[in-house]
C-alpha cells in the first residue's frame, strides 16, 4: 500500500462524516414539513401547497418577535408559532372550508393561491432581505470524530425528536389524536361514529402549520430566512413525506433523514450547484417507481 | 362550423388591425407579449381545461424551447427557421417519455411531480452555464428573417407572433371542437367511462401532454427571436404559476379565455405600474377569488352575473 494513503483516506472519511452530519440536521426539517403535510393529507385527503409558507412565515415571525418587539428567544419561538398556527387556522376556515367544489384541481390552486398570497404579504411586510437569525446557544462548534457540528445542529435534531414524541403522545394516547386516525382511516365511517370530521380537519390545519413553523424557526439560524425559502424547503418536506409514503410516523422521518443525508452527500461530493436538483429526481422516482413510498406496502394506491 | 369561424374572426380581425390604433412602439411590445402568454395559456389549457391534468412545470417546457433555440443558433450558428422545429422536437420527444410515468399520477401527485420537473429544468438553465450562460443569461440570440427582411421592430414582430398565435389558437379550436376534443372531455368528466366506450386515455393524455409541450416549445422559440437575450428567471416556479392563473381566470376548457386570462395577467402590471411589487398578492387573491366565486372562469361567470342581473331587473319591473 502506497504511503500516505491512510491520511488520504481518513480525510475523505472525515468529509463524508460531515456532510451526513450536516445532512442529517437539514433531514430532521424536512421530516417534520414532511409531517406536516402527511397529518393534513391523512386527515383531508389534501396536498397543502400552502406548507411551506408556514415554515417561512416561523422563521419571519421568530425574527420579527425577537428584533423589532425584543422578546427574548425563549418567548419570541412560542409566540412565532402560535401566530403560524393561527394562520393556518384562517386559511383552513378562508380557504378551503368554504370551496363549494373541492376537486384536487381546485384544492391544488387554492392553495397555491393561498401560498403565493402568504409570500407575498410577508415580502410586503418584510421585504425582500435575507435575514439571520440568532442561535440558540452559541457558534462554538462541537467535535465529533473528524467533524465539527455546531450547537444548533444538536438543537434541530433535540427538538425534531421532542416534537415528534409529542405527535406520538397525540395520536395514540389522546382522544383527538385517535379520532384523527380514525379520520384517515375512513372519514365517512369516522363521521358515523360521531367524530366531527370537519373540526379535524381544522386541527390538522393548524398542528401542520405550527410544526412547519417550529422547522422554520429552527433552522433559520443556520441556513437564513427570507420571505421566498417556503418553496424549497416545502416541496423538500413534501419529499421527505413521498418518501415515507405519507405516513405521520417514523416512516416519514426516516425519509426526510435520508433524503437529508443524500442531499448533503451529492452537494459536497457531485456538485453544489445541483443540490436541490437531487431532492425532485428523488422525488420523481419514487413518485414514478414506488408512489405507496419506500417501506410502505404496494396495496395502498396513490392516485 | 359557421359561427364558430364569424367567432375566429371577430378575434382575429382586431387582433391584426390593432397595431394601427397603437401608435406608439411600448403598447406594441407589451402585446407581442400579450400573444406568446395566449400561445402558452392556451397550451396548459389544453392540458388542464380540456383534459383535466394539471401541470406546474409548464415554464420549463417553455424556458426549454427558449434555450435551444437560443444555443442551437448562438453556439452552433444554426438558422432560427431550422432551430425552432428542432427545439420542438426535441421538446416533444421529452415530453412524450416522461408524460407515460407522470401522468399515471393524478390530482395532487400531478402537480407535484410536474412542480418537481419543472424546477429541475430550471436548476439545469442556471447550471449549464457552457449553454445557457448560467444565471446571467443568454445574449446575441438572431432575430428571425425571411430572405433579406428581418424581424426586428416591434411592429414586424407583432405580426410575426400574432401570425403563430392565431395559427395555435384556430388549430386548439379546431381540436376542441373535433372527436379528440370529445374524447378528452371524456377523460375529464370520468376516465373510467371514458376508457369502457373505447378512449385510449392513457396515450391521449401523453399526446395531450406532448402537444401542450410542443406549443410551448414553439413558444419559447419565438420569445428568444424576438427578445434575442434569455436568463433562467423567466422560466421558474413562479411564471409556470402565472401560467396556471391565466388559464383559471379567463376559464378552463375555453380557448378564448386563455387569450382573456393572458391578457388581463399581462396588461395588469402595465397599468398598475405602481403596484409592481404587489403582483404577487394580486395573483394570489385572484386564484382563490376565482376558484371560490368563479369556478367557470371570467368567460362563463361574467354572462352569468349579467344574466342574474337582467333576471333581477326584469323582476323588479314586473313587481
Amino acid at each position: 500500500m502506497a504511503p500516505g494513503f491512510h491520511p488520504r483516506g481518513k480525510m475523505q472519511f472525515d468529509h463524508i462524516l460531515q456532510y451526513v452530519l450536516s445532512g442529517l440536521s437539514s433531514g430532521a426539517i424536512y421530516a417534520l414539513i414532511g409531517i406536516g403535510f402527511s397529518i393534513i393529507y391523512n386527515a383531508t385527503g389534501i396536498i397543502n401547497f400552502a406548507q411551506g409558507e408556514f415554515v417561512m412565515l416561523g422563521g419571519m415571525l421568530a425574527l420579527f418577535f425577537l428584533q423589532l418587539l425584543k422578546l427574548p428567544l425563549w418567548a419570541a419561538i412560542p409566540c412565532a408559532v402560535l401566530v403560524s398556527a393561527a394562520a393556518g387556522l384562517l386559511f383552513e376556515r378562508l380557504a378551503i372550508k368554504p370551496l363549494r367544489q373541492p376537486t384536487p384541481i381546485n384544492l391544488v390552486i387554492i392553495t397555491i393561491g393561498g401560498s403565493i398570497l402568504m409570500r407575498g404579504l410577508a415580502m410586503l411586510l418584510w421585504g425582500k432581505d435575507t435575514h439571520a437569525l440568532q442561535p440558540f446557544s452559541g457558534e462554538t462548534p462541537i467535535g465529533v470524530g473528524g467533524a465539527t457540528i455546531l450547537p444548533q445542529h444538536l438543537w434541530i435534531l433535540a427538538i425534531t425528536l421532542i416534537i415528534i414524541a409529542l405527535n406520538k403522545y397525540y395520536f395514540y394516547h389522546t382522544v383527538s389524536g385517535k379520532a384523527m386516525r380514525a379520520c384517515s382511516y375512513n372519514r365517512r365511517a369516522a363521521s358515523l361514529v360521531g367524530i366531527d370530521v370537519r373540526r379535524m380537519v381544522l386541527i390538522s390545519f393548524v398542528i401542520s402549520s405550527g410544526m412547519g413553523a417550529m422547522a422554520g424557526i429552527i433552522v433559520a439560524p443556520l441556513t437564513m430566512t427570507s420571505f421566498d425559502v417556503g418553496i424549497m424547503l416545502g416541496l423538500k418536506g413534501f419529499c421527505a413525506a413521498i418518501i415515507g409514503g405519507m405516513s405521520s410516523g417514523m416512516a416519514t422521518v426516516l425519509g426526510g433523514l435520508i433524503l437529508g443525508v443524500l442531499e448533503s452527500l451529492g452537494a459536497g461530493l457531485i456538485s453544489s450547484g445541483y443540490k436541490d436538483a437531487i431532492a425532485f429526481i428523488i422525488l420523481l422516482l419514487i413518485l414514478f417507481v414506488r408512489p405507496q413510498g419506500l417501506f410502505g406496502k404496494s396495496d395502498t394506491e396513490r392516485v | 362550423m359557421k359561427r364558430e369561424l364569424m367567432k375566429f374572426l371577430l378575434f382575429a380581425i382586431p387582433m391584426l388591425l390593432l397595431p394601427l390604433a397603437l401608435q406608439g412602439g411600448y403598447m406594441l411590445n407589451v402585446m407581442v407579449f400579450v400573444g406568446i402568454n395566449t400561445m402558452l395559456a392556451v397550451a396548459l389549457n389544453l392540458l388542464l381545461g380540456y383534459a383535466g391534468q394539471i401541470s406546474l412545470g409548464h415554464a420549463g417546457f417553455f424556458g426549454l424551447g427558449a434555450y435551444i433555440s437560443g444555443a442551437l443558433t448562438t453556439i452552433s450558428g444554426l438558422n432560427p427557421w431550422l432551430a425552432m422545429p428542432l427545439a420542438a422536437l426535441v421538446v416533444g420527444l421529452l415530453a412524450f417519455g416522461i408524460g407515460f410515468p407522470i401522468l399515471k399520477l393524478k390530482g395532487h401527485y400531478l402537480a407535484m411531480a410536474t412542480l418537481g420537473l419543472g424546477i429541475i429544468i430550471y436548476i439545469a438553465f442556471n447550471e449549464t452555464v457552457t449553454l445557457t450562460g448560467g444565471p446571467s443569461g443568454l445574449s446575441g440570440i438572431p432575430n428571425l428573417s425571411l430572405g433579406g427582411f428581418v424581424f426586428d421592430s416591434d411592429l414586424k414582430n407583432y405580426y410575426l407572433i400574432w401570425f403563430f398565435t392565431l395559427l395555435v389558437v384556430l388549430f386548439s379550436l379546431n381540436l376542441a371542437g373535433s372527436r379528440i376534443g370529445r374524447a378528452l372531455r371524456a377523460v375529464h368528466d370520468s376516465e373510467v367511462a371514458a376508457r369502457v366506450v373505447g378512449v385510449n386515455a392513457r396515450l391521449l393524455k401523453v399526446q395531450i401532454f406532448t402537444l401542450s409541450a410542443v406549443i410551448c416549445s414553439l413558444a419559447g422559440s419565438l420569445y428568444a427571436h424576438t427578445m434575442t437575450f434569455l436568463a433562467p428567471a423567466s422560466f421558474g416556479f413562479h411564471f409556470s404559476v402565472e401560467l396556471l392563473t391565466m388559464v383559471v381566470i379567463g376559464g378552463l376548457g375555453s380557448v378564448y379565455g386563455s387569450f382573456l386570462g393572458a391578457a388581463l395577467l399581462t396588461l395588469l402590471p402595465e397599468f398598475l405600474r405602481a403596484a409592481h411589487d404587489y403582483d404577487i398578492v394580486i395573483y394570489g387573491i385572484l386564484l382563490i377569488v376565482m376558484v371560490m366565486f368563479m369556478p367557470g372562469g371570467l368567460v362563463r361567470g361574467v354572462p352569468e352575473i349579467y344574466r342574474k342581473l337582467a333576471s333581477r331587473r326584469g323582476n323588479a319591473a314586473d313587481a
